[in-house]
């Protein structure tokens, strides 16, 4: 028996506002349905091993792609190259229609001011309190200091730490830092959000809500994700739930009597089967990488019906 | 046949370590000169100066003043003796003004500063390195080099003759109390010949060498921060490193600098 991602109990309302564009950094005209992020070719090694292997994806525009692999797989690798953090050793990485595998970091730093990052351990700067943190981009693009409270104040709201303002990262709890960390993710309202195994190393009922703030981030914000995993629970979270803006609630796409809580494998391959559960408009793919490769790459509900042993492994550490 | 290739391994290796040593200094190059680049162009990061120079000045003051109170006392200490010799005391003030100003104001405070400031700028930056907290800021847009490690090299050049300046002067107060009290040296005595010792060669050589040894301290201080590899164990090694090789880099510029500046003002 699996339990996937719960919908919070209350009403969430509560959304960002987009963000007025005059801070000078690169403007991002995307179509929906173009790729966002596209990998071409990508080879990554160190010293005398080759991590990645000639991984070629797209992201479309309102796409999640959930990276599936074990640890060492290099999906740490990916995300990074996305955000053109390091460079790859041959191929191009293309973000938004501009390579940043060949950009100079001066130009790189403007342009990931529209790339939302977040890192596995979250990363806060721990000499600073939790609204520093998350009013950090925004002062850096020297924004009025009543604007900046005012959109620190929502974006914790949305992750529901608003009362976490003066605390210091020491104070928080390993899931409350991952929470404060989506919160400087989208503070800035990016276009693209890179989420690095937001939910390593947390228990299932506090994995369960970081998945709820990537959906709400997805469905309110029309976020286009890339997320590294190793828990296959969280692909099925994102592709199986959506936030309902009119009743401000996460339900499940497919009603199941349970409201798709709690979920066994056979309940999902009979949804799977019966081809309802996708969300057409923000779809969620899963990429599975093995040996520096792409092992697999489907909708999500496709990697129910695999035989492949190495992909029901994966699939038997969600029951 | 085993000699030989014993010893083009050997060779090779010492290679390997030569190329890994001669890398390190190209790297180290390019990044001060990275760091110095962007004092030429915005944005700058006020604040951020201002918190490390009160971190460098204000917080290594009490450690500079009771080092240059020993210092200065134990100068007339080892030199009285031999001045009471020639009975020429009065040269006591000579001696310690001219041997702080031009030599030891200014190597022991870049030997306090750097045992004191070099090792926190390393194991701080080493730890947001290993935290990944400067990935963090690069992925905000912020330039780490600009954000934390230019304020730092500013701050430590502004800070150091400073702290140099009231290292000479406390030392001298220093010498001033050990030779009053076991030479009986009046105060306008030590005072004046102190002063007037001094010409503009050793205020200049006094005041140039610690915005040297101030450059040399935090750039070899951020560089062994921001290339921290290995995890906290890394971090550890990158704090003793920093402060050995900005010690012993201040030390051999130290000599370089006091050729130069001698050769200019004599």
């Amino acid at each position: 028996m699996t339990r996937d991602v719960p919908p919070p109990s209350q009403n969430i309302a509560n959304t960002l506002r987009p963000l007025p564009r005059e801070s000078g950094r690169r403007e991002i005209q995307s179509v929906p349905g173009e790729a966002l992020i596209s990998l071409r070719d990508i080879h990554v090694g160190f010293e005398d091993r080759e991590v990645l292997q000639g991984i070629s994806f797209d992201v479309a525009h309102g796409e999640t792609k959930v990276l599936l692999g074990e640890t060492g797989t290099g999906k740490t690798l990916i995300m990074k190259l996305a955000a053109g953090l390091i460079q790859p050793d041959s191929g191009h990485v293309l973000v938004m229609g501009h390579d940043v595998s060949e950009m100079p970091e001066r130009e790189l730093l403007n342009f990931r001011r529209s790339i939302g990052f977040v890192f596995q351990e979250g990363a806060l700067f721990d000499s600073m309190t939790v609204a520093d943190n998350v009013s950090f981009r925004l002062r850096e693009e020297a924004m009025d200091e009543t604007e900046i409270d005012e959109r620190v104040r929502e974006a914790l709201r949305f992750v529901e730490m608003e009362d976490a303002l003066e605390k210091f990262p020491a104070d928080l709890s390993g899931g409350m830092r991952r929470r404060v960390s989506i919160a400087r993710a989208l503070v800035d309202r990016p276009p693209v959000v890179l989420y690095d195994s937001p939910t390593a190393g947390l228990d299932p009922v506090t994995s369960q809500t970081i998945i709820t703030l990537i959906l709400r981030g997805r469905d309110l914000q029309d976020v286009t994700a890339l997320l590294a995993t190793h828990r296959v629970q969280d692909a099925f979270g994102l592709a199986n739930f959506c936030f309902d803006k009119s009743s401000g609630r996460v339900r499940a796409l497919v009603g199941n009597g349970s409201s798709g809580l709690a979920r066994s494998l056979a309940e999902r391959e009979e949804a799977a089967e019966s081809g309802k559960e996708r969300n057409e408009a923000r779809p969620t793919n899963v990429l599975v990488l093995r040996d520096g490769k792409i092992y697999f790459e489907a909708p999500a509900d496709e990697l129910l019906r695999t035989k492949d042993e190495y992909l029901k492994k994966f699939l038997a550490s969600a029951e | 046949m085993p000699e030989s290739s014993a010893t083009s391994s050997l060779t090779a290796v010492l290679g390997d370590v030569l190329k890994r040593q001669v890398a390190a200094v190209q790297d180290y190059t390019l990044l001060t000169v990275q760091a110095l680049r962007c004092m030429f162009s915005p944005p700058y990061y006020f604040l951020d100066t201002l918190e490390q120079m009160d971190i460098i000045g204000v917080g290594s003051l009490p450690i500079i003043i009771v080092a240059g109170l020993s210092i200065g006392g134990v100068l007339v200490l080892q030199t009285a003796a031999q001045f009471q010799r020639f009975g020429e005391t009065a040269l006591t003030g000579d001696a310690v003004s001219l041997a702080l100003v031009r030599e030891l104001g200014p190597a022991v405070t870049a030997l306090l500063v750097s045992g004191r400031n070099a090792s926190g700028m390393a194991s701080e930056l080493g730890s947001m390195v290993v935290t990944e907290q400067v990935d963090a800021m690069r992925a905000l847009g912020t330039d780490p080099i600009r954000k934390l490690m230019m304020p730092r090299v500013i701050a430590t050049v502004l800070m150091v003759p400073l702290l140099t300046v009231v290292f000479d002067f406390v030392g001298l107060c220093g010498g001033f109390l050990v030779a009053y009290t076991t030479l009986r040296l009046g105060a306008v005595q030590f005072w004046t010949r102190a002063i007037n010792s001094l010409d503009i060669g050793d205020v200049v050589q006094g005041l140039t060498k610690p915005v040297a040894f101030g450059l040399i301290i935090a750039t070899v201080g951020c560089y062994c921060g921001l290339r921290v590899r290995g995890g906290t164990q890394g971090v550890g090694r990158a704090t003793t490193t920093a402060v050995v090789i900005s010690s012993v880099c201040a030390l051999v510029v130290d000599f370089f600098l006091s050729r130069l500046l001698l050769y200019l003002f004599q």
